[in-house]
């Protein structure tokens, strides 16, 4: 049974392991997209699931939201004295926190509490045979546990990113209110001044993309798990490491894709 | 635990046939050229050393593992040429007991039994899977542990809950990994009478994956001795255990037969 020779490699170990690597993540997406669109559809197993996503980074996100949005406004302050443009502040605020912060933020934070949650369910889920159990079972795991996981991610990042900006932006107001007399709503509206229709889109765009990926990356670690526990510890990390290495290039990538859009 | 040698074994009729079976990962071949029938009614019992492949042949027979040569024939099905619903409606006629159970440990028992029911057989009532549940929790002496999460249970209890959760969908083949391991003998013994009682009540034909002599003889009808990837003797536990073949008498005593 020993009959063991030498393997060869087209490149290195490396290289061959990192191409492999690369088409087996291909197949793992667009396994998604046809599986996506197929019946059954699994609405409960969904919805379980947006709530689970939803409801676990909620206090999370509102605490950083918050927090964000006050210490943006307080190192912002000093600098818009110092130019006799602190009116300006709200307005630097809402772009700050809208385009940017507020997705970003949110992505970062779901990247590593619910990224790294599904790399390990499904993980542990892989090595102790229960994926395998579903698929005696006649029942397709791929639908049931990597289908609506993404979907669930997709569809609540960016609610959380919405939510996220708009608790930054109370954040920052109380900051400004505690400084100066102003309202909830000319705040709110000063902020959302300079922001454009182009920039919500982008912002939308930019949570689709980042529960995507945080959702595709989660469970495409967790599903291929091997080597026991060390292997649901490793796909755990490697959900998050690789979610937020990608958000980070996602990030530049739609920023400079608006830029032309908004400019040509 | 002497049900099995009273059941009746229909040898007209196979519901496995294996033939030429090779099976290898990377450069690591497993399996060497496999035939095997196993016929309605019948228990047959896999004995062999750990990484004998035992395991890998019954992944092949239910489709979790494709062959690299041979052809599987489960119930008049080519499995290997199945895939998608076809496979799903021949999945449904197979139980597959895990070794380590496997058992869903998000879901408390109920639901670890109602899913696969669920799942598969559409529109049922609340009371019907509530029938269908009580009646394998019954079955496999665990009427009181619906409610209960696999992490509360016992090895023995798992293997049992693992064991009606396949029963839940009335598989006509039952294929036990490893049954018996890492359990004390007294539990050993209630799994290898309720594998029997399994045969007896839902009339099963059964692949049993095991490395314990005495599960295998109190099990099969016949028993299989796998070893380095072949068969190396198939018949019943006597005519197998009588082997003057070296390699089979070593296997045979390290063990302890009851």
């Amino acid at each position: 049974m020993l009959n063991r020779s030498v393997k060869r490699y087209i490149f290195s170990k490396g290289l061959d392991d990192y191409f492999t690597g690369v088409h087996k993540a291909y197949r793992f997406t667009t396994l998604f997209f046809k599986e996506a669109f197929k019946r059954p559809f699994h609405l409960r197993e969904l919805i379980n699931q947006c709530f689970e996503v939803g409801l676990k980074s909620l206090a999370l996100i509102t605490l950083t939201g918050f927090i964000v949005g006050i210490v943006f406004t307080k190192q912002s302050r000093p600098s818009l004295e110092d130019f006799g443009a602190t009116s300006w502040l709200p307005s630097l605020i809402g772009i700050a926190i809208i385009k940017a912060l507020g997705p970003l933020v949110t992505a970062l934070i779901c990247a590593g509490k619910v990224g790294s949650g599904i790399g390990a369910e499904l993980g542990s889920m892989k090595v102790t045979e229960q994926i395998d159990a579903m698929e005696v079972s006649a029942i397709n795991p791929f639908k049931y546990l990597v289908v609506t996981r993404v979907l669930a991610t997709t569809i609540t990042i960016p609610i959380l990113a919405l939510y996220c900006s708009f608790v930054g932006l109370y954040g920052s107001y109380l900051n400004v209110h505690a400084e100066e007399t102003s309202s909830l709503i000319s705040f709110y509206q000063s902020a959302f001044k300079t922001i454009t229709f182009l920039d919500i889109i982008t912002s939308i765009t930019k949570t689709v993309v980042y529960g995507f990926t945080i959702g595709i990356v989660g469970t495409y670690k967790g599903y291929n798990a091997t080597q026991g526990t060390r292997g649901v510890g490793k796909a755990a990390n490697q959900a998050v490491v690789l979610a937020m290495f990608l958000i980070f290039i996602e990030e530049v990538i739609i920023v400079q894709v608006a830029n032309w859009i908004r400019y040509y | 635990m002497e049900n099995v040698k009273q059941h009746i074994v229909n040898k007209d009729e196979k519901v496995i046939s294996i033939s030429g079976l090779y099976k290898s990962f990377d450069d690591l071949q497993v399996l060497k050229g496999i035939d095997f029938n196993l016929f309605k009614g019948e228990n047959v019992a896999v004995l062999g050393k750990s990484g004998s492949g035992k395991s890998v042949l019954i992944k092949i027979i239910v489709g979790l593992l494709k062959p690299d040569r041979g052809e599987v024939f489960v119930l008049g099905k080519h499995v290997d040429q199945l895939a998608g619903k076809e496979l799903d409606a021949l999945r449904i006629r197979i139980g597959f007991s895990f070794q380590n159970s496997a058992l869903y440990d998000s879901m408390n028992v109920y639901q670890n039994l109602a899913f696969p029911l669920t799942m598969n057989v559409k529109n049922l009532t609340k009371s019907e899977v509530d029938h269908a549940v009580n009646g394998v929790l019954v079955s496999v002496g665990l009427a009181n542990k619906s409610k209960q999460m696999p992490s509360d249970l016992s090895g023995g209890q798992r293997k049992r809950i693992g064991i009606a959760r396949t029963l839940i969908l009335k598989p006509e083949i039952m294929l036990y990994d490893e049954p018996t391991s890492g359990l004390d003998p007294i539990t050993s013994a209630e799994i290898i009478e309720l594998i029997n009682e399994v045969q007896q009540k839902y009339n099963t034909s059964s692949v049993i994956i095991t490395h314990d002599l005495t599960c295998a003889k109190n099990t099969g009808n016949r028993i299989a001795m796998l070893h380095k990837g072949k068969f190396l003797k198939v018949g019943t536990f006597d005519e197998v255990f009588a082997t003057d073949n070296e390699q089979m008498r070593g296997f045979f005593n390290y063990n302890f037969i009851q």
